[in-house]
């Protein structure tokens, strides 16, 4: 049989680059393809549509139309829409609770401290010593504002610390501490030394094995007990370190799960190169392993930032709890609605600043 | 065995003691005995390939070197230090053998450059720039220099495995040891990773290499050592090797990779 002849080669032998198909769609075929492209989807559709003007309209009249935002409680009994005065009248209380109000600049400042570090943390390129340099000073004086004691700032007792800023304390140094803590841990538990292990695993597990508020509990009633006479240790820092402790376990597994993710060549190579231990896992093995976390990571602080909520019941008075007050003022009693939901709005908006930065940092690691 | 004395490799290798001594040397996997009796001797400037079936113990061998692998009983002496548990001695000797993995394991988190100045700033606290002077300097020696700045899984196979040759090469050792370092690469690649190492031959570096590049063995090796179950079943000059195997495994062998 004879062989065919090479056939010819397109006249561009670099074959042109074709442009893709044109995919754009415009409104029409945007909201075909999102919102109806299967039967069960256009149902869906419909059915929420049908369900958002039944209820959307209602909700929008209730909560900015009908609405009271400054005015008394009994202007706001009078008609059906919503009374946002609960908290303009009592947003002071809300947020610093007992802290004397001619002093509560200096909580105001020191939250904005703590918010004005966070948003300059947030770009990688100013991690260096110097920021950590910048924390400690920032967290000092933060201290120094809240406590108070020095010529110009009256003492403030810690009992007195309550509403916002006992809320961000115990979440951040909550956080801070606990992660560290957390990847110990994790590293103890994978230790070759049978003793650290061992140590590890019974702290992990006994911690886990006990819900957060019976830890509270401990810390606030139990722990007092066992102290020497005359000693005591302020309640927020038994609740601080109850918080942390918690955390601290829940981090150490979700640590352990991305050390394990690691292949062994990793160690291998670092050692390999004679890097010792910590070296290898301070330049080889954690930046990757904990990079790997920071999706669970995220999820056990964001959940930690709300459990801290659960200190009311050894009384101390966070947001939560200054909130609860307010409402079990006669005057405003009844407006329970309105304040649980600017709460959940502070949470809210916490909690996604905290994911969304989480999504980020994935991103450019 | 056919273990050569020191001073005859050939004319390339200098006169000199052994660099790397295993004495009966043994390792069990649980109660699988890999290594069943291992005598060695590898000199200074000595380059040895070491092939054998699958199982057969060559990369436990290589890697009991270094101290990836612990061996239970017997000796292994590395430039005058026995391996023992003490760790500063494993962390000295690791410095002094460099080792190349089949899967290279680069950090995939570290550029090239910082790929290769780890080990020396780390471990030989030589300063940034110095570290990373000799690490162009390396990288230009396996061809690769202008990717310093890109992370490994930019690169080819290939290329990744010449940057991870070139990694060991910064920490200055005196040993090089290759765990099968052609087989995870596409075949079109093997050939620029096997001149790297011919080069790094030619400059007298003291090589065990564990790979079945039958060519390059019979090209570069002073000894090839084939291993079966756990022992060195003999070992000769590549000419002698090839032409005159002395057992019916090793004949067995070749006929099936020389295919």
């Amino acid at each position: 049989m004879a062989t065919l002849p090479p056939a010819p080669l397109p006249e561009h032998d670099h074959a042109d680059a074709i442009r893709p198909p044109i995919v754009a769609l415009g409104v029409i075929g945007w909201v075909r393809q999102n919102l109806f492209s299967s039967v069960l989807n256009s149902l869906l559709t419909l059915v929420i549509l049908a369900a958002a003007l039944r209820f959307l309209p209602p909700l929008i009249r209730w909560a900015f139309i009908d609405s009271h935002w400054f005015s008394t409680a009994a202007a706001c009994r009078n008609d059906g829409g919503a009374c946002w005065s609960v908290i303009s009248a009592n947003l002071r209380f809300i947020i610093f609770g007992f802290y004397p109000p001619d002093q509560q600049w200096r909580p105001l400042l020191a939250m904005a401290l703590l918010i004005g570090l966070l948003l300059y943390s947030r770009e990688r390129t100013r991690w260096k010593p110097a920021l950590l340099y910048t924390w400690l000073v920032g967290l000092a004086v933060m201290g120094v504002l809240m406590r108070g004691g020095l010529p110009g700032l009256p003492g403030v007792e810690s009992s007195q610390w309550s509403g916002l800023p006992l809320t961000f304390l115990l979440a951040v140094f909550g956080m801070v501490a606990a992660y560290p803590l957390g990847v110990v841990l994790a590293l103890g538990r994978q230790s070759h030394m049978p003793v650290i292990r061992a140590m590890c695993v019974v702290y992990i597990e006994l911690i886990r094995g006990v819900p957060l508020i019976s830890l509270l509990f401990m810390s606030a009633i139990l722990f007092p007990l066992f102290l020497p006479e005359g000693l005591t240790i302020n309640k927020i820092i038994r609740a601080q370190a109850a918080i942390i402790m918690f955390t601290a376990a829940y981090i150490a597994e979700v640590v352990r799960g991305g050390l394990q993710a690691m292949p062994r060549g990793q160690y291998e190579a670092a050692q390999s190169l004679g890097l010792n231990y910590f070296q290898t896992m301070r330049h080889v093995i954690l930046p990757q392993a904990l990079k790997i976390v920071i999706p669970p990571t995220v999820g056990i602080l964001i959940s930690a930032f709300k459990d801290t909520s659960l200190v009311v019941i050894i009384a101390l008075y966070d947001l939560l709890k200054t909130t609860q007050s307010t409402l079990s003022n006669p005057v405003w009693m009844g407006f329970s609605v309105e304040a649980y939901i600017f709460i959940a709005l502070i949470y809210l908006v916490c909690c996604h600043a905290m994911s969304s930065y989480s999504r980020r940092l994935e991103r450019e690691l | 065995m056919n273990d050569l004395p020191c001073q005859t490799p050939t004319t390339l290798a200098p006169v000199t003691e052994p660099i790397i001594r295993f004495i009966d040397v043994h390792k069990w996997y649980g109660d699988f005995h890999v290594l069943k009796g291992i005598d060695l001797e590898v000199c200074r400037g000595e380059r040895i390939v070491i092939c054998g079936p699958s199982g057969s113990g060559k990369s436990t061998l290589i890697r009991c070197i270094n101290r990836l692998e612990e061996h239970q009983r017997g000796k292994i002496i590395v430039d005058d230090t026995e391996l023992t548990a003490n760790i500063k001695n494993i962390e000295k000797i690791r410095t002094e053998v460099g080792m190349v993995f089949q899967h290279f394991n680069l950090f995939p988190h570290r550029t090239i450059i910082e790929n290769l100045t780890l080990g020396p700033i780390q471990v030989r606290r030589v300063p940034r720039r110095e570290a990373e002077e000799t690490a162009m300097h390396y990288l230009d020696k396996v061809h690769i220099a202008e990717q310093a700045r890109k992370f490994p899984g930019q690169l080819s196979g290939g290329q990744q495995q010449r940057v991870a040759i070139a990694r060991s090469l910064c920490m200055k050792p005196k040993i090089m040891l290759f765990d099968e370092p052609t087989s995870a690469l596409d075949p079109e690649m093997v050939k620029e990773v096997l001149d790297v190492m011919i080069g790094l031959a030619e400059e007298g570096m003291t090589m065990i290499v564990v790979s079945h590049e039958m060519g390059f063995a019979r090209s570069v090796a002073h000894r090839v050592l084939f291993m079966d179950y756990g022992v060195i079943v003999e070992g000769a000059p590549p000419e002698e090797f090839f032409s005159n195997p002395q057992h019916e495994r090793t004949k067995l062998f070749l006929s099936q990779i020389l295919d």
